[in-house]
């Protein structure tokens, strides 16, 4: 395999831009992969993983934009690197263009909107941290989408907010939804009375999707980004964000959803809502639930109770009816997998998760935990099941396609779903694969045509398992509403064409897959 | 005052970085500018650092 670079110094481009030049030329015939990203060493150290790392990169810095490809015969890679450069050159100028009549400063802005009063920042991390403080100094609060912002620079941003009442959501915060607005990563839901505060972006639209499905509406969803709640932060923002929705007239119910916060933090956020006198519900992704139910919490298992349970609330009915629901559908999944795990052949016996949502992810990992035993995954509950190689599967296995190391140099995967496409026809491929589990979610943000992308690549999964005399159970679970410029309907009518089973939600999609994998004797 | 009546007033946003943000809340029908931004000091740290230094930030 031949791999050829070259480095452009002083030349600035948003990731987005960069991202859709590599996707052009990964696409071009004969290039096995490409890359274009900023010299950072971060991004040296995911080259050298993949294989792309050359010695000329060495020295360069974060000023420098490498531009990378990979392929069988060398003589294509001229060819390829010259076709970045007149790409770039084009966006270049397309942008300035465009960028003509933009304000160029945060200062230009306010001056066309006096009243503006929220900045959703998502420039490169190692500048977000101080157009961030800008944008508080000047009272504004902040959405701050971008990550790589330091920690430290977190909590003097998140003091600063406290102290002058202004909302710091993130860094790394993907979605909210205030006062109706979508932010960045967010699904059309309709106004109501259930007020969210997550350090979990997926979940956050998880809970989100179930709640407006149900019927029932959010009054806010703020998000803190997944530091919050960790004891460098201290829960500054979820502690705030808690407050906030206490004293909202408009919300009745509150949600609290997080990955399990540092205990330090728990017992703060538990003190916090001791006190309120709103219903509060709390879904901490694999985390102790006694310390909120001790506040007086109610305390879901999953994202899917934590939605079922706040709407129930919301519309003044008891919020302990959702198990009779969920026990009536669990019988129908036992059904199900019987069949489906029925008609696989012998040595068929693992789950294959693709997830491009990282809490989502958790959540399948936790529920295979408690009744089969531990998962394989980059990002492992359990540590003792790390995989070694991220990019090859092992027994049961889940990976969020959204983490560092895939997303480098490509849009992130609930916008991109080349390498998902990829890999579900490998994993197809393995005649130990017995369920390929995925997570489609909808909303702003996300590719708009997940069911198109996706159907092509399941087609192509199942007609290689039935080829073998294998019946591969390919399951997915759809985030998102009919609302959502996607249409969940329709993304939902296309994946069981394409012989998909769609589950409504994570949960349900992942205790299917359970009971496959309990049935055909798993590891248990 | 909560978040100093953030609640009570109507979303205006401005969007510093991908323009897909802007685009969906325009799609959503709320207002949002967009900053045409650029790093600042071309990007050059060292310049960017003296910057700093001198505004006393």
């Amino acid at each position: 395999m031949a791999v050829k670079g070259i480095i452009k110094t002083g030349e600035y481009f948003d990731s987005v831009t960069l991202m859709l030049v590599a996707r052009s030329l990964t696409e071009m015939e004969s290039v096995e992969d490409a890359t274009v990203v900023m010299g950072t060493a971060e991004n040296k150290e995911i080259l050298k993983a993949s294989g792309m790392m050359l010695d000329e990169f060495k020295d360069t810095d974060d000023t420098d934009l490498l531009i990378v490809a990979k392929a069988e015969d060398e003589s294509v890679l001229d060819g390829v690197l010259e076709r970045a450069e007149v790409l770039l050159k084009e966006s270049k100028e397309k942008k300035a263009s465009i960028g003509e009549h933009l304000p160029k400063s945060l200062e230009g802005a306010i001056e066309q909107v006096p009243a503006a009063n929220l900045v959703i920042i998502s420039v490169a991390g190692r500048y977000a941290g101080d157009v961030a403080q800008d944008a508080l100094e000047k009272g504004l609060h902040v959405m701050l989408f971008s990550d790589n912002v330091s920690i430290e620079k977190e909590r003097e941003l998140k003091e600063y907010g406290r102290e002058k009442g202004l909302l710091v959501m993130g860094p790394d915060c993907g979605t909210a939804i205030i006062n109706g607005a979508p932010l960045c990563f967010a699904n059309v839901v309709k106004r109501g009375d259930i007020g969210i505060v997550a350090a979990s972006g997926t979940g956050l639209q998880e809970v989100s999707c179930i709640i407006a499905n149900e019927g029932a509406g959010i009054s806010q969803a703020i998000g803190t980004g997944g530091r919050d709640v960790k004891e460098a932060i201290g829960g500054i923002m979820f502690i705030e964000g808690i407050k906030a929705l206490a004293a909202d007239e408009k919300t009745k119910v509150i949600v609290l959803v997080s990955k399990p916060p540092h205990p330090e933090v728990l017992e703060k956020v538990a003190g916090v809502i001791k006190d309120i006198d709103k219903p509060v519900v709390a879904i901490l992704i694999g985390g102790d639930p006694e310390v909120m139910k001790g506040a007086g919490a109610s305390a879901a298992e999953d994202l899917e109770q934590a939605g079922l349970i706040a709407a129930a609330l919301s519309r003044g009915e008891d919020p302990g009816g959702f198990r009779q629901q969920l026990d009536r559908r669990a019988e129908e999944i036992k059904k199900q997998a019987e069949e489906e795990a029925g008609k696989m052949k012998e040595g068929q016996k693992y789950l294959r998760g693709l997830f491009s949502g990282g809490t989502l992810c958790d959540e399948t990992q936790i529920m295979f935990k408690e009744e089969i035993g531990g998962v394989y995954s980059p990002a492992p509950v359990d540590e003792k099941f790390k995989l070694d190689d991220i990019w090859k599967s092992k027994e049961n296995t889940v990976v969020d396609l959204g983490e560092d190391e895939f997303t480098v140099g490509r849009p992130h995967p609930m916008i991109d779903f080349l390498l998902r496409k990829k890999r579900i026809v490998e994993e197809a491929k393995d005649p130990e694969t017995a369920v390929i589990l995925l997570d489609v979610v909808l909303g702003y943000g996300s590719n708009m045509e997940p069911g198109e992308e996706l159907a092509p690549a399941i087609r192509e999964a199942k007609e290689i398992a039935e080829k073998d005399g294998r019946h591969l159970a390919v399951i997915c679970s759809i985030t998102g509403t009919d609302q959502d410029p996607q249409d969940r309907k329709k993304v939902k009518k296309q994946l069981e064409d394409a012989g998909a089973i769609v589950m409504p939600t994570n949960a349900a999609a992942s205790l299917l897959t359970v009971e496959i994998i309990k049935i055909l004797g798993g590891r248990k | 005052m909560i978040l100093n009546g953030l609640f009570d007033q109507e979303l205006k946003a401005i969007n510093i970085g991908l323009q897909s943000f802007k685009d969906a809340l325009d799609d959503a029908e709320f207002k949002c500018v967009q900053v045409d931004w650029r790093p600042p000091a071309g990007g050059d740290e060292d310049v960017l650092a003296a910057l700093k230094a001198l505004s006393g930030k």
